[in-house]
């Protein structure tokens, strides 16, 4: 329990609309320890980034979070009240968005944006806060830092702001970082950069990450476990090497077969048939049963889950692995 | 940001001249202006002489030409009516009217922008709804219905504060200012609501509508991600987004409300710009329309050209010697 940092369990997001209420994530577990990384892949819409938004307690309203509970280190927070939040968001969990262009404020400089959030969450006066920020942005790479500090961010590269955005999540050395699409925006050069920057820093601190992401090239470089969602739900939980070289779920393996750089000796590209359902038309059973080769009669009828006492070990929760009868 | 100052400042002077051209040709052709300013008994002797000091018989770009040189001095020439100094009478009458509109213009900020944050932040609130409502009252209502019944109320029926004149003022050099004695502070307070009410309702529509679209900036959530209390997140980032195009809003309102004040003044027998220009047209006063024409123009080009300084000093984007990467000597 000690080093258990992130502690969600059978979490339900939902969002009532005038057709009826959306299911965007369904009974979620998971665990995140002490400096571990934790990828979320899954297709866009799959509840991977609403999972993070939750557990930052932004979730837009008329969403909320209807069921199941989000620890952190051990204490609840999914209870808690906009108020108390504040508190938690920035200080115990640091934030890093998709698109770091438009994650800074344009109107403020750079160093403004970082003392003000270190001024937020620790007790550090503002010439003492303006020296951190100055530490944070030379630990996440800003060259010439004395000058920098004082520029707007449309004075710096799409990476480098990505850079600022990770040092501000970093001001109050968090316990957790939800890094939703941290790569996403950047060029291809840049990402392997970004990527190794933040699993450096996440490392030396003992951070615990959620890495949300839909680029498996990205899970396999920085994450220690994969957690793969599809339509709201956790389709499969396990360490990188297992997901990736011996996926259980019939979704997994469609997903890794898809992905280029990872199978070289492959002439085609598998690709799975079919598109992942919208929210309001989820199957019954299994909701990958319509797109997989291999459903019965059960995966039409129940939904397979991954226990919640399992959210630390490798599952799958495909009722081919979960009875035993692997093919 | 020299050159870019000399460019605004370019135009600004282009559009001056082109503003001096219709001024001058009012001056100059509605109407003889020798016919004006001689009494019946004059001689065509008399005429003619007078033709020929004011310049008359000169070419008609000669004519311009010094029309401008004597609008950049400031001489507008002899009010027809009073027989005076053009420039004496404005330099009288236009504290009136900027110390008017000033108030009316910090009035439809100081009121206008909490508004728009309040009904933005609180959008679907019973108090949100309502001033929307109110809001729309207040834009359709005509000034000078809201001016009379100010005074109706206020100054009539309750006796508070005076419905009409500046009250005591007190001279500065030329500038006669009603700020600094208790009849003047009182005597601003009706006419600069009363001018005031449509830019309040203004203001607040304009924030209201940037703040609703900032508060789903990316950033915005991103600074409540970093822990920045919901208030400080409103009033401060999101806020500080939305103040351009208010900025632009006031600017050009400026030049409205001088206009507008035209109304406002004659509701409350305001002696400012707009009552001389009333006056000036009642009796055709040609030297003092064009003067009106010229120095309304001024404050609007100048103002527009001020507005565009201002977009650089809010939006460091704009800024011409920051977009240099690392540049740092300002």
């Amino acid at each position: 329990m000690s080093d258990i940092v992130l502690d969600v369990r059978n979490l339900r997001v939902e969002f009532p609309t005038r057709k009826g209420v959306l299911t965007a994530v369904d009974d979620i577990s998971l665990q995140i320890r002490r400096g571990e990384i934790l990828g979320m892949v899954g297709e866009s819409g799959a509840g991977k980034s609403m999972t993070g938004m939750a557990i930052l307690g932004l979730l837009e309203p008329p969403g909320r979070i209807a069921a199941g509970t989000i620890r952190l280190s051990g204490d609840r927070i999914d209870d808690l009240d906009d108020r108390a939040m504040q508190h938690i968001r920035g200080r115990r969990i640091g934030a890093i968005f998709q698109d770091p262009l438009t994650s800074l404020n344009p109107l403020f400089r750079v160093g403004d944006q970082l003392v003000e959030t270190i001024r937020l969450h620790t007790d550090l006066d503002p010439s003492q806060a303006r020296e951190r920020a100055k530490t944070l942005m030379h630990e996440v790479g800003i060259p010439a830092v004395d000058e920098r500090i004082d520029n707007y961010p449309h004075q710096f590269s799409g990476g480098m702001r990505q850079r600022i955005v990770i040092a501000l999540a970093l001001c109050a050395e968090p316990e957790l970082i939800v890094a939703d699409e941290p790569t996403t925006a950047l060029d291809v050069s840049i990402q392997a950069q970004i990527t190794a920057l933040l699993k450096r820093l996440c490392r030396e601190r003992g951070t615990a990450v959620m890495l949300v992401t839909h680029d498996m090239g990205v899970i396999a470089e920085t994450a220690d476990r994969v957690a793969v969602m599809y339509a709201g739900r956790l389709a499969e939980v396990g360490t990188v090497d297992n997901v990736v070289r011996r996926p259980k779920h019939p979704y997994t393996e469609g997903l890794m077969g898809s992905i280029p750089s990872l199978r070289h000796d492959v002439e085609e590209l598998q690709m799975i048939p079919g598109s992942m359902p919208r929210l309001d038309a989820i199957p019954p059973g299994c909701a990958f049963n319509p797109r997989c080769a291999h459903a019965g009669p059960k995966c039409r009828r129940e939904v397979p889950r991954i226990a919640a006492a399992d959210a630390g070990a490798g599952t799958a929760a495909c009722w081919r692995t979960l009875e035993g009868e692997t093919a | 940001m020299i050159a870019f100052l000399l460019k605004r400042a370019t135009n600004a002077a282009f559009v001056m001249l082109a503003v001096a051209l219709l001024a001058f040709v009012i001056f100059r052709f509605f109407g003889d202006p020798v016919e004006m300013m001689v009494n019946e008994q004059a001689t065509q002797a008399d005429r003619a002489e007078l033709r020929e000091r004011l310049g008359l018989n000169d070419g008609l770009i000669t004519q311009y030409g010094r029309f401008v040189t004597h609008a950049v001095q400031g001489d507008f020439g002899i009010s027809y009516r009073n027989q005076q100094d053009v420039m004496v009478l404005i330099k009288e009458r236009f504290p009136a009217t900027f110390e008017l509109v000033l108030v009316a213009t910090v009035i439809s900020l100081v009121v206008g922008i909490p508004l728009g944050v309040i009904t933005a932040v609180y959008r679907n609130s019973r108090l949100a709804n309502a001033l929307q409502l109110g809001s729309i009252v207040g834009v359709s209502l005509p000034s000078f219905v809201v001016g009379i019944l100010l005074i109706l109320g206020f100054s009539v029926t309750l006796g508070w504060l005076p419905g009409f004149g500046r009250g005591e003022t007190v001279d500065i050099g030329w500038w006669s200012t009603g700020f600094l004695t208790p009849s003047g502070r009182a005597a601003l307070i009706l006419p600069s609501i009363s001018l005031s009410t449509f830019q309040v309702t203004l203001v607040m529509r304009l924030v209201r509508a940037e703040m609703l679209e900032t508060l789903r900036a990316d950033y915005i959530k991103f600074a409540r991600a970093r822990g920045v209390p919901t208030a400080r997140v409103q009033w401060r980032h999101a806020l500080r987004n939305c103040l351009m195009p208010v900025i632009t809003l006031t600017g050009m309102q400026i030049g409205n409300l001088i206009a507008f004040a035209l109304v406002t003044e004659t509701v409350f027998q305001w002696p400012g710009m707009g009552m001389l220009f009333i006056q000036a047209v009642t009796f055709v006063d040609i030297p003092v329309m064009a003067a009106y024409l010229m120095i309304v123009s001024f404050i609007f080009v100048a103002l527009n050209t001020l507005v565009d300084i201002t977009y650089a000093w809010v939006d460091p984007r704009l800024r011409d010697d920051t977009a240099r990467t690392g540049g740092g000597n300002g």
